[in-house]
């Protein structure tokens, strides 16, 4: 094994399609017009020395390196920024440019440190690298005079350096190092976004400086890494490096954290990580990162971790290590005795959206063929079920439409409750690349996101009353039908045109108006109109959406409305257009996809079509069970009923992240097991018997989906350090229970899927290894994936147009619960905080706070910063408040990944009505000032910190 | 919503509302079958039982429906 070299060629690709030839070096070369000299010679293997050029970022010219001579031109330009033209004849290594170049080096040395051997990037530093491919021998300049590389200067401090900026948690910076390039500040703009950095001053003085002359950490910066790493010089560093050292090999894996699903080189020195780097073949990120699958991967080897089987009768009993024969034996047997008592449908299991496919593959295949039931159900059930329903029913595939490189050629982006710059940054950077070159932006939320105004954005903002989702849809729907923008050709060729009819007819009703629904939504119906029309006739048009859109009781309404608007504006079925899902968690789709839901076999097939189900029956040898079985909300009802008594639970923690905590401590109490696998004892492990440790995404080899249903391999770069990677221990476990079932790799599993699964039919561990990643549908029509759905035509034939009526929730705000609360997440933590909490992100957001608009704040006597109660139907919590006018008067929000805020008491057991998603978006609530914790976050705190105990293990006596 | 039957009258009914603007026919072969494709049995099981019992709080539509599902 080595590293990982990826070429830089200097500036980016160009998309032209006109090709042009030159000489380069008596070489002939063939390119895209707009290519750089740089670039080309790059492409013909001659690498041009640079310094300020990289190929992330546009081309700057300002190191004078790269320097050449054309024929019949004057001077020496930069081939960074010189495009070949058709007949060019360049030379890139003469005397006078050896001579120019030597002397641009040698002054660039002349104010830069000579202590090579210790510097953190000793053998990663293009700056020795071009000092040594131009041959500088001498620096005649001497180091006396004045310069930004001593503390002080002739016994006097000198004026001209600064300190190192190590503010940031993960990476320092040392201006001393700097040769003022502007890769980095070209990152934070070009790649990223977020124009944190700014060269301040002039001439000499030029510095890179975060904002104006702040802190890293006390800047705009949110510490994406892109600084980091188009730095070519010791300036930027990674802390794990300047700690560890260099990395000796790297693997490409796929980051855990969201839907995203971006490609990284583990770099590595022996089984230690010292840094992950973005992986510029990486097709969802093109080489990008955010600062939690950059810098949080922390967590993996956290003391907190569990390595250790653990057991104990009863919950109020500490834990007991033991074997992992014991346990699983002792799982094993609990699972058996309840259904022998209770019978065979009185156990299930939680598949994890943070595992690989093949391992939520097997924990459905345990269930379904071991345990005999179909009481199987995912995360997914509490995130993105209604998009799994919605979709399926209009288009005919329960997945979005489109790869992440479509948004390339999108010219009105509608994002609707999704926050993409916090909860899916990478593909935020690359959305909002876009929409700096003359995208249109509608963001319809309650909330002024980080979307709605950002450098050199601004979105059309609909900020609507929560829970009117459905309202907003159909206005906008009316308005593209009453004033004639519908794609009519689009929907005659690809749509039933009598299903279409009905629905126009529907949406065009008087009452569907923005003007009468205004009243409900909140949202003014000029700037409606005004969307809606951008959205009808601004070109390709974009859907992306959210929990913002699932996580209703009309969660799946508001899918299917969507999907109407698509389809009705012609919406679908190219790049640059589509309908979105933006999933939350790494592995949503794939959990989806590989049979997690208690209705579905893999790819989506119900359990009830015998045909099916008797293929897998077949292949695993046992008769299965052709009843739908329980889904999340069921079982915790089932529980308090006395019906459902055993849970196995893999990597996901329902009691922090399920909405009414009181209910599910209620439902958890009333089993007689529970069996946690997880890497932490999270708060569900509080009620839990059997505690499996289980394995990080560096410690297994897998496969993950992301929200382009693009097929990813996890890549094992360490042992896993609890002994075994949690497909594994499904394999175990399933086995105590008498179910065996065999895989010596992770493949096997994924061939096992292929046979299985029409959509999967072509996926092979050997086509990712040499395609790098594939989307499916995988198969024979489309052996290298599909980008694109619904080229052409519907999956289900003709697109299907369904009457979205607008029903209001049942959970509304009256005298005592005045607000609506509305929850989200923050960039630096992910979902319920397990993994980001044990890391150094918590630097960002150390607590849930209570965001709340300071009209609402100032009527209850509210500061900024101040303890507040907040309280709904079904139970309260206290955190502090943020006072700001991001939300309108009347909505209160906040995130929920601190489990001693615990936002889920507040949710209600509203859901979804077709898929029983939880409705945590809309919650009424009322605010007053507080002391601090209520009773119940006393109380619980106490059962948590009693239940972590673990029991000294004893030495038995000889 | 504590006990049981309540929660499945409301989520029935819930059901109920969506395919309530596709008129009587469509609604009811609808509800039937979203209900038999997503409902564990022991679920349809208890609201039979309600459906027997008099079926209180349960939308004509809805009603309808779970006949048609029982029958069949």
């Amino acid at each position: 094994m080595s590293l990982i070299h990826e070429t830089d060629f200097g500036t980016p690709k160009s998309k032209a399609d006109t090709m042009v030839t030159l000489t380069i070096d008596g070489q002939s070369i063939t390119v895209p017009e707009g290519t750089s000299i740089m670039r080309a010679a790059m492409e013909a293997g001659t690498q041009i020395p640079k310094l300020c050029a990289t190929d992330m970022v546009d081309a700057f010219g300002s190191c004078r390196l790269c320097l050449v001579e054309i024929e019949g031109r004057a001077g020496t330009p930069a081939s960074c920024t010189t495009p070949a033209t058709q007949g060019l004849v360049v030379h890139t290594q003469t005397e006078r440019l050896k001579k120019l170049r030597k002397g641009v080096m040698e002054l660039y040395i002349s104010d830069h440190p000579l202590d090579c051997l210790t510097c953190a990037a000793n053998g990663d530093c293009e700056l020795q690298d071009m000092a040594g491919a131009v041959g500088l021998r001498d620096v005649r300049y001497g180091y006396e005079g004045e310069n930004h590389v001593f503390a002080k200067s002739n016994g006097e401090a000198n004026a001209a350096w600064m300190p190192k900026d190590e503010s940031n948690p993960y990476f320092t910076y040392d201006p001393s190092k700097c040769i003022v390039c502007s890769r980095c500040v070209r990152a934070c703009e070009e790649v990223q976004g977020t124009f944190a950095l700014t060269i301040a001053g002039r001439g000499f003085d030029s510095r890179v400086s975060p904002g104006m002359s702040e802190s890293f950490l006390g800047s705009e910066c949110v510490s994406c890494g892109a600084c980091v790493q188009a730095c070519p010089t010791a300036t930027l560093t990674e802390k794990s490096v300047i700690e560890i050292g260099q990395p000796e090999h790297s693997v490409v894996t796929t980051c855990a954290y969201c839907g995203v699903g971006c490609a990284f080189k583990a770099e590595m020195r022996g089984e230690e990580v010292v840094r992950m780097m973005p992986y510029k073949d990486g097709k969802a990120n093109r080489g990008h990162s955010c600062v939690k699958g950059r810098f949080a991967w922390g967590y993996t080897t956290h003391k907190e971790r569990i390595l250790k089987p653990m057991i104990r009768e009863r919950i109020e009993d500490p834990w007991r290590e033991v074997s992992w024969d014991e346990a699983l034996g002792f799982a094993a047997a609990k699972f058996k005795g309840i259904q022998q008592k209770y019978g065979r449908d009185a156990v299930g299991g939680i598949t994890s959206s943070r595992c690989t496919n093949e391992e939520t593959y097997l924990v459905q295949k345990l269930i379904r063929a071991g345990f005999g039931n179909n009481n199987v159900d995912t995360c997914a059930r509490v995130c993105h079920s209604p998009t799994g329903y919605g979709l399926s029913q209009t288009f005919g595939t329960s997945a979005g439409t489109q790869d992440f490189d479509s948004v390339e050629d999108t010219d009105v982006v509608m994002i609707i409750g999704a926050n993409p710059a916090s909860a899916h940054p990478v593909f935020a950077s690359r959305l909002k690349k876009r929409l700096r070159q003359g995208a249109k932006l509608i963001v319809i939320d309650p909330r002024r996101t980080e979307m709605v105004e950002s450098p050199h954005v601004k979105a059309q903002h609909l900020p609507l009353m929560p829970g009117t989702n459905v309202a907003v849809l159909t206005a906008l729907a009316h308005v593209i039908v009453t004033e004639g923008l519908v794609n009519e050709t689009f929907v005659r060729e690809r749509c039933d045109w009598s299903e279409f009819e009905e629905w126009a007819a529907f949406v065009a009703e008087p009452k569907h108006s923005p003007e009468a629904t205004a009243i409900m939504t909140g949202v003014n119906p000029k700037d409606l109109r005004e969307a809606a029309r951008t959205y009808a006739t601004g070109g390709n048009g974009a859907i992306y959406y959210g929990l913002g859109v699932t996580e209703h009781s009309q969660g799946s309404t508001t899918v299917i409305a969507i999907a109407n608007l698509a389809m009705a504006t012609g919406n679908v079925g190219r790049p640059g257009v589509g309908v979105n899902p933006l999933r939350g968690q790494n592995n949503v789709q794939g959990s989806c996809d590989m049979g997690s839901f208690p209705h579905e076999l893999t790819g989506y097939r119900h359990i009830g079509v015998d045909a099916v189900r008797e293929q897998f029956e077949a292949l695993w040898n046992v008769k299965l069970n052709k009843e739908p079985g329980l889904r999340i909300p069921n079982m915790f009802d089932a529980a308090i009923e006395g019906t459902f008594m055993g849970l196995y639970v893999q990597g996901e923690d329902i009691l922090q992240s399920d909405p009414n905590t009181k209910h599910v401590v209620a439902a958890l109490s009333s089993m007689e097991c529970v069996i946690v696998h997880d890497l932490f004892l999270n708060e569900t492990a509080n009620y839990a018997h059997v505690f499996l440790p289980g394995s990080t995404f560096l410690e297994k080899d897998g496969t993950f989906t992301n929200a382009e249903r693009r097929i990813q391999r996890v890549r094992k770069v360490m042992t896993p350090r609890n002994g075994y990677a949690d497909w594994e221990v499904t394999i175990l476990l399933a086995k105590a229970m008498g179910f065996e079932m065999h895989y010596s790799h992770p493949s096997e599993i994924m061939d096992e899927i292929a046979a299985l699964t029409p959509t999967f039919a072509g996926v092979s561990y050997a086509k990712l290894d040499e395609l790098g990643s594939v989307q499916w549908p995988c198969n024979e029509k489309a052996p290298e994936g599909t980008p694109v759905m619904h080229i052409g035509g519907f999956v289900r034939g003709k697109g299907k147009f369904i009457i979205t009526e607008y029903i209001a929730t049942d959970e509304r705000t009256g005298p005592r619960y005045p607000l609506l609360l509305t929850t989200g997440r923050i960039l630096s933590q992910y979902n319920v905080g397990a993994q980001t909490r044990r890391t150094e992100n918590v630097v960002w957001h150390a607590e849930d706070r209570l965001e709340i608009h300071p009209h609402d704040a100032e009527q209850r006597g509210v500061r900024d910063g101040d303890w507040v109660r907040l309280a709904s139907r079904a139970g309260e919590t206290t955190l502090r408040a943020l006072i700001t006018d991001r939300v309108a008067p009347g909505v209160v929000y906040t995130t929920f990944h601190h489990p001693d805020t615990q936002a889920n008491v507040i949710t209600t057991d509203f859901s979804d009505w077709a898929t029983n998603c939880p409705e945590y978006k809309v919650t009424a609530v009322q605010i007053s000032p507080s002391n601090g914790p209520t009773d119940w976050q006393k109380a619980y705190d106490e059962q948590a910190r009693n239940s972590r105990r673990i029991a000294p293990v004893v030495e038995a006596a000889e | 919503m504590s006990s049981s039957p309540d929660k499945l009258v409301y989520m029935a009914n819930q059901i109920g509302k969506f395919f309530q603007s596709q008129g009587r026919d469509r609604a009811v072969q609808g509800i039937s079958e979203h209900i038999w494709k997503f409902w564990d049995p022991r679920m349809r099981k208890q609201i039979f039982a309600h459906l027997d019992a008099g079926g209180a709080g349960l939308d004509p539509d809805v009603r309808d429906a779970l006949q048609k599902l029982k029958q069949a």
